[in-house]
């Protein structure tokens, strides 16, 4: 059986290494082409400000070189040229989508362009704010990483003592029942005055929602761990500290990493909320003062800072899970 | 027996043993066990459910400790696990985390013997014919092979005793067979002392040389068969001779003539 999947792979694989064309790895610039004639030849509304500003141009001549080149890839490159021709109507549409934002704001502007500003400003604020952004960035990243940590490995500890002591689970566990429901940002006005800084007050916010989620999902894990499994390595030698490492917290891992997937949702929600309590930098921070100046582009592009900040942290952390979790057997994808 | 062996010898004294229901009431699981298990042995249990098997085998494991009497290993009393005594399952129980090798590996690792028993770990993987299968996972593997691994699993310590609930119940008739015979090769060769819990009368008559026959209600050994029949060059037994044939309505009477018992042991037949 497996030799005949194999002898088919190898088939497909020679099959593919000649040079093919996919007419759908041509969307993405055909996607990008009309969003650039758009751009280029209707006119933007009389009444429009900052009319001439060529970010958002700039933006799709590059969009547009990237894409023909990687059509041309792609017609020798296999796996580059599944991909493109299976994310290609998307990209497209994505251009498209773009388009109508540009007709609607710049173009005809049939929304008013305090609140819905053209897609160039809002592309240049990536210009002319960058370092700013990416102060920001550094330092919401910072505060994330920290208040992370904290939670995680008091949440490690206190889901594994409750999973693990029946003693501890008398004691810890109704406090963790009564405590951790409450949403971090409730804690707002203590960890105020506990803590000296906003932003100790912000690693606090964060790490005790991250703490909630991973203590409860560990310490659920480590309940349901098959009794078998604790059975059969006693009778291999294993001590209970052995049984602990060893066996419950490897059986329990796949509800640790849904802990753990659950925690960096809900730590992105009280970064947000810590930032625009009191800090003075910070994504959240800088979309809330953005806000009271009323710079709507800027408010935009903060969001689209945020929106890829958080993508590219739960990607990573998926990355991170197939690689340990890989033993599962139809892993439970998100 | 194969080897002459000194050690694995299992002695239950007067043991019993009560457990508390769902709703408080004391239940006898096993009562009056009074047994000498020789060195290097081959006892099934065999007997309907509720009639005390896998308790007598989780006694001898350590993993429950009789309520009243005593259980020894070679004469010392047996009170908590060990990898002395190995415990295999009908379900194979492989840790899905860790790959075969691992899996055969655990009992050397947690006991911090790992490094110099290296080749021990490729020697078992080897006589239960799973070589090129070290990185597979468990979930990788047929049931009959992850069975093989759970057996090398609990070899590869070296355990004086082995114990078997169930092990090939899962498997069907044809790998089943293919099972017992190696089991006898690995017996024949290691000389471990084998106590196997069974459904299964064909299966204790064909392997044992003894079989404690158990009953329900109160659960205990009702009787003691010893099987006198030959062994042929696989250390099995003619599964068509005479003897064989006789010695297995004899043990279903045993069974049948305790009266308690018939209507579970119906699917056995």
């Amino acid at each position: 059986m497996s030799e005949l999947v194999q002898t088919l792979r190898k088939e497909k694989r020679e099959e593919a290494s000649h040079p093919t064309f996919q007419a759908r790895t041509i969307l993405p610039i055909l996607g990008v082409s009309i969003a650039l004639a758009t751009e280029i030849l209707i006119p933007a509304h009389a009444k429009l400000k900052y009319a001439s500003l060529p970010h958002y141009k700039y933006f799709l001549f590059i969009a547009l070189g990237v894409t023909i080149l990687l059509s041309i890839l792609s017609i020798f490159w296999e796996a580059l040229r599944e991909k493109l021709s299976y994310r290609g109507a998307f990209v497209g549409g994505v251009f498209l989508f773009l388009t109508f934002l540009n007709l609607v704001t710049a173009k005809w502007m049939w929304l008013p362009q305090l609140y819905f500003p053209s897609i160039a400003r809002i592309f240049n604020v990536f210009f002319e704010d960058s370092k700013l952004i990416l102060t920001c960035i550094q330092s919401s990243l910072l505060l994330l990483v920290k208040g992370i940590f904290i939670g995680f490995i008091a949440g490690m500890i206190c889901g594994i003592a409750v999973g693990w002591s029946k003693k501890a689970n008398y004691w810890i566990y109704p406090l963790i029942r009564i405590l951790g429901p409450i949403p971090s940002s409730t804690w707002t006005p203590l960890a105020l005055v506990v803590f000296p800084s906003a932003k100790g007050a912000a690693i606090f916010l964060i790490a005790f929602g991250v703490w909630f989620q991973i203590t409860i999902l560990t310490a659920s894990g480590i309940q349901s761990v098959k009794k078998a499994y604790f059975e059969v390595s006693s009778t291999l030698g294993a001590n209970d500290l052995q049984n602990l490492f060893k066996i419950a917290i490897p059986a329990a891992s796949p509800s640790i990493f849904l802990g753990f997937f659950n925690a960096t949702c809900s730590s992105f929600v009280a970064l947000m909320a810590a930032e625009m309590i009191g800090c003075k930098s910070g994504l959240g921070w800088y979309v809330n003062w953005q806000k009271t100046m009323l710079s709507y582009p800027n408010v935009y592009a903060g969001l689209i800072v945020v929106a890829v900040f958080c993508y590219i942290l739960v990607t990573l952390q998926f990355k991170v899970r197939d690689r340990l979790l890989s033993w599962q057997e139809g892993v439970v994808k998100w | 027996m194969v080897k002459e062996q000194t050690t694995g010898a299992i002695t239950a004294k007067n043991v019993r043993k009560e457990f508390l229901d769902p709703n408080g009431n004391q239940v006898i699981a096993l009562e009056k066990v009074d047994v000498d298990i020789k060195p290097g042995e081959f006892i099934c249990l065999i007997g309907p459910s509720g009639c005390g098997k896998s308790t007598f085998l989780r006694l001898v494991a350590g993993l429950i400790r009789p309520t009243e009497g005593n259980l020894y290993l070679d004469g010392e009393e047996i009170k908590k696990p060990s990898y002395e005594r190995g415990l295999v399952f009908q379900d194979p129980t492989l840790f899905p985390w860790l790959n075969i090798y691992e899996n055969i590996a655990f009992g050397l690792k947690t006991r911090h013997i790992f490094k110099e028993n290296k080749n021990d770990v490729k020697e078992f993987i080897k006589l239960v014919k799973l070589e090129g299968f070290e990185k597979a996972l468990p979930h990788h593997l047929s049931g009959g092979m992850a069975q093989r691994a759970g057996l090398a699993r609990a070899l590869v310590n070296h355990p004086k005793v082995l114990l078997l609930d169930e092990p090939f119940g899962a498997l069907d008739a044809f790998t089943r067979m293919n099972m017992q015979d190696e089991l006898l090769r690995i017996w024949k060769e290691r000389g471990t002392t084998m106590i196997m819990v069974t459904h299964d009368v064909d299966e204790a008559v064909y392997l044992s040389d003894r079989i404690f026959v158990m009953t329900p209600r109160p659960a205990k050994i009702e009787s003691i068969v010893n099987v006198d029949i030959g062994r042929n060059s696989t250390y099995g037994r003619k599964r068509d001779s005479g003897d064989f044939l006789q010695l297995r309505s004899k043990i279903l009477q045993i069974l049948d003539y305790t009266g308690k018992a018939a209507a579970d042991i119906e699917y056995n037949i």
